[in-house]
């Protein structure tokens, strides 16, 4: 089967650095990965092609690429799923990571932001002999973020780490989670307390669900750094504005059953909160001006009766 | 320069478990690796670690037997007990550091069953134990600050009067050689699998540890015994876990007949190794199999089931062939897996070389003997990683600092160029394949005289085409391209000394099995094989036998 690739390049010699895209056509198995077909280029066609594989299997996390505009593992992605008519199939390199050369991007920052949450169990004590007892459940329950191979790929498509290089990143913070869930972990409470106030912790995330489509191992990042936050909250964590924002979103559609818009920009920011509320100020400006100013004084929904119902069958679930 | 009191070659389990040993006794060390360590190919197990938990009633001493009896009485006896005794407190150690071992009920360490063994005393995390096993062992070198030159490639041991002190490094991202000395270093750098084609491991395993160790003058020891895995996928050769029979999947022919009942009727499908793989080419050469394949049925299991406790098999099933193994059989055959041989070492990790030690795969012990038995080598490369840390401590001891000179940089600058400079020539990868087949056809499943002599032939012909390979890409950044034009003579010097293993052994015994030679024999040939690279000589080698150390389990017949 002939396969159609369109490769960006990257040649660091040239003073700066020089970019440009280059086409090849290779002949492969039908059931080919996109790696095999890249493979095939850098053996055969162009020997000077740099990219990193290692396991062929999914398993050692080297070959993160963007394929037609996601990051993926190549090695995992079949040419027939990316190109089932015979297309072009367009690989460049990863996002947010600097390019090193071709596919081949720089992992410091990946690996800084993961030494940033102490990626280590920290117990208090050593059982005095054989290992620690613990559910299977509860080991089992890790398994989500051990199957992280650290392969980057969440990194390089996340939407807030491309205008916010400081955020810790999905992989960083599912990470931090396996050691906050680990029953032998001793510090969860400091761990939380430090991802709840770190600038670029986890309430600046902003659930753009990016990470969970692209993670190629099942990971759902995203979804670790929501239990995150609830973790943080039960253990006391308030002092956010992610966590006012999630208080008055709870209080108004319990109240009014609809969002209170007005009143949840100002509690997010917090009402003594002079500076913050300032910054509002032209946003709401804006908003007034081209007509989208939610009404400043709360009213009810006609069926708020119903939500608060929905609200106390939920909770008494829950209890 | 750069230098240190201890170097380790590898980043994988053995490399780093020896760099964390070294780092706790507060001496300066450091990890090189020519990948990120945790793209090592320790992370590719699937299956589990074995050992015998003596507080749950198990004896070490039974595994011990079990490991002697897979190795077909070729493994050391005093290396197996030091393993099998010291088995329990590694994984106890690993399940402290963070590993999330699977449990049971009672909330301690649970087990699967595994190939070779009459008890189950396999402890695993899901079917990613090696990956599970990796990642948190580079945890801890983080918390210890165990430094590593990532993505630097190790071209040349530095010797200086006999004795080993250090490496010439190519940094791979700037292109620049680099002079690094120590006053010990431990070789932990892994398999050879690329030297067969095709073969379960990653393409970093070239044995580029193998060669290194071999080019200072360190014999290579029962090189001949290679393992081929009786269930890796069809045409792509990626490995499926023998957890699966652990767990307790079938075998079957084309009649979907279990046909390991005719050839184990023990053991069934989780004989040995050796057995299962050469049990599924009979069928398969018999006109019993399906297109070249076996199946794997693991349907009975359930896909709850399969999706809790094999999740990863399941996810390499779908990903490469497109079947549900709660679904379908799966087709499976022989494939390269793991080479028994290695640098020889005694109990302690040393080589004969001063001041080199070795652990993990690129080591032979020997404790897998002719045959590994699944699961051991995991066990291996933290029990040899860490004694052979603590054996380098002690060494380092009487050493001095390493000299000044950098001869050796400038040698190995001279021969890379000369590489780089080299007119368009032959394919890298044309030449590797090429050799990697004929490896495959002659040190196959089943060998015999005139297979063997068949891929020494074919060596020496690949070995007059690998000075003409040409280095097309001369940039200085990333350059795989010389990489793989380096490797690629490593694994000339592994398949050198694979052959002429081969060709001396004049038996059959575990992975070495010869049609022509049907018998183990143990008046002749319960010795290991060493080959030593030696210039002088026509062949370009010298060999020699050395005795197999017996403590307590007298040779018999291996029966499953
Ligand atoms: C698919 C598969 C499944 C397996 N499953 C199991 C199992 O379930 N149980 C079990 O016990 N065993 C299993 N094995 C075997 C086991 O995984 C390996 O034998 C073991 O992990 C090897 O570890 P290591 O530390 O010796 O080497 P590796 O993990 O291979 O590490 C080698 C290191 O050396 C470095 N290196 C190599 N060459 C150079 C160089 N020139 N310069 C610098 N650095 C270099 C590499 O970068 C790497 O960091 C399996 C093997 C495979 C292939």
């Amino acid at each position: 089967m002939i396969v159609d690739l369109k490769i960006k390049r990257f040649d660091p010699s040239d003073s700066g650095g020089k970019t440009w895209w280059q086409e090849y056509s290779v002949d492969i198995h039908k059931d080919s990965t996109v790696l095999d077909a890249l493979i095939q280029v850098r053996e055969y066609e162009d020997t000077s092609l740099a990219l990193r594989c290692a396991c062929r299997a999914s398993i050692c996390g080297s070959c993160g690429m963007r394929v037609n505009g996601n990051a993926k593992l190549v090695c995992k992605t079949r040419v027939v799923e990316v190109a089932p008519d015979g297309e072009q199939i367009i690989v460049e390199p990863m996002g947010n990571q600097h390019v090193v050369k071709d596919l081949v991007i720089s992992l410091d920052t990946f690996f800084d932001q993961i030494k940033r949450i102490k990626p280590y169990v920290q117990p208090d004590e050593s059982p005095e002999s054989g290992e620690y007892i613990a559910s299977n459940e509860s080991m089992e329950n890790l398994l989500t973020s051990m199957n992280c191979i650290m392969c980057g790929v969440c990194v390089s498509d996340c939407t807030v780490l491309e205008v916010d290089s400081n955020f810790i990143g999905p992989a960083a913070l599912a990470k931090a989670w396996r050691f906050v869930e680990d029953p032998r972990d001793s510090k969860k409470e400091s761990r939380l307390s430090e991802l709840n106030n770190e600038d670029g912790g986890i309430w600046d995330c902003t659930r753009c669900m990016k990470c969970v489509e692209v993670c190629p191992k099942g990971v759902s990042p995203m979804d670790r750094i929501m239990e995150l936050r609830e973790s943080a909250i039960e253990s006391g964590n308030k002092n956010t504005p992610g966590y006012h924002h999630t208080e008055s979103f709870y209080n108004s559609v319990k109240k009014h059953g609809r969002l209170d818009e007005t009143r949840l920009a100002v509690d997010s920011a917090g009402i003594t909160n002079v500076t913050r509320l300032l910054d509002l100020a032209p946003v709401g400006m804006k908003a007034m001006i081209k007509g989208k100013l939610p009404p400043i004084l709360p009213h009810k929904s006609e069926d708020h009766k119903n939500v608060k119902k929905l609200y106390n069958k939920v909770e008494g679930e829950e209890k | 320069m750069y230098e240190h009191d201890v170097l380790i070659i590898g980043g994988g389990l053995a490399g780093l478990r020896a760099g964390i040993e070294v780092t706790r006794h507060g001496v300066d060390v450091a990890v090189i690796s020519k990948v990120h360590p945790v793209r090592s190919h320790s992370n590719a197990a699937q299956g589990g670690i074995n050992a015998p938990l003596t507080d749950r009633g198990d004896e070490w001493e039974g595994h011990a037997y079990d490991t002697i009896k897979g190795s077909d009485f070729l493994a050391d006896q005093d290396a197996v007990e030091i393993m099998s005794s010291e088995a329990g407190d590694a994984v106890i150690e690993l399940e402290r550091m963070g590993v999330i071992f699977s449990r049971g009920e009672d909330g301690r360490l649970g087990t699967r069953a595994f190939g070779g063994q009459k008890v189950a005393r396999t402890f695993f995390v899901g079917a990613i134990t090696g990956s599970a096993l990796l990642h948190v062992l580079y945890e801890q070198s983080i918390k210890l600050g165990l430094g590593v030159y990532e993505e630097w490639f190790v071209t040349k041991l530095i010797m200086e009067d006999g004795v080993c002190r250090g490496v010439v490094a190519y940094d791979i991202k700037s292109g620049k050689l680099h002079t690094i000395k120590a006053k010990a270093v431990i070789m932990a750098s892994g398999g050879s699998g690329r030297v067969f084609e095709p073969s379960t491991n990653a393409l970093i395993c070239t044995g580029d540890g193998l060669a290194l160790a071999y080019r200072a003058g360190a014999p290579l020891m029962d090189m001949e015994m290679i393992q081929y895995h009786p269930t890796t996928l069809a045409r792509t050769g990626i490995l499926l876990s023998e957890a699966a029979r652990g767990e307790g999947a079938y075998l079957l022919n084309s009649k979907g007949e279990r046909f390991m009942e005719k050839y184990a009727p023990d053991y069934m499908e989780l004989a040995s190794r050796d057995v299962v793989s050469r049990s599924e080419q009979i069928e398969i050469d018999e006109g019993r199999g399906i297109d070249g394949n076996v199946h794997l049925d693991l349907r009975h299991l359930g896909r709850d089931y399969i999706e809790q406790r094999l999740g990863y098999l399941e996810e390499v099933s779908q990903e490469f062939l497109g079947i549900s193994m709660a679904e379908e059989p799966v087709p499976v055959r022989p494939g390269m897996h793991y080479i028994m041989g290695g640098i020889k070492t005694d109990y302690n990790g040393a080589t004969i070389v001063p001041g080199l030690y070795a652990a993990g795969e690129c080591a032979n012990v020997s404790v897998h003997g002719a045959n590994r038995l699944g699961a051991n080598s995991l066990l291996d490369t933290v029990v040899f990683g860490r004694r052979s840390a603590i054996h380098a401590l002690e060494y380092i001891k009487s050493v001095e600092s390493a000299s000044k000179s950098e001869v050796d940089l400038k040698s190995e600058q001279v021969r890379l160029q000369s590489i780089l400079d080299r007119p368009k020539g032959e394919s890298i990868a044309k030449v590797r394949e090429d050799m990697a087949v004929g490896m495959t056809k002659g040190i196959g499943v089943w060998r015999d005289q005139s297979s063997m002599e068949g891929a020494l032939e074919n060596l020496n012909n690949v070995k007059t085409r690998v000075p003409n390979v040409s280095v097309e890409d001369k940039g200085k950044v990333f350059n795989t391209n010389l990489l793989s034009a380096l490797e690629l003579e490593f694994m000339v010097d592994n398949a050198e000394a694979i052959v002429h293993g081969a060709l001396m052994r004049k038996e059959s015994r575990g992975a070495h099995f010869r049609t022509d030679m049907p018998e183990r024999d143990d008046e002749n040939w319960l010795k290991h094989t060493l080959v030593y690279k030696d210039d002088n000589s026509n062949t370009g080698v010298r060999t020699e036998t050395s005795p197999v150390k017996i403590t307590q389990w007298e040779p018999v017949k291996r029966v499953y």
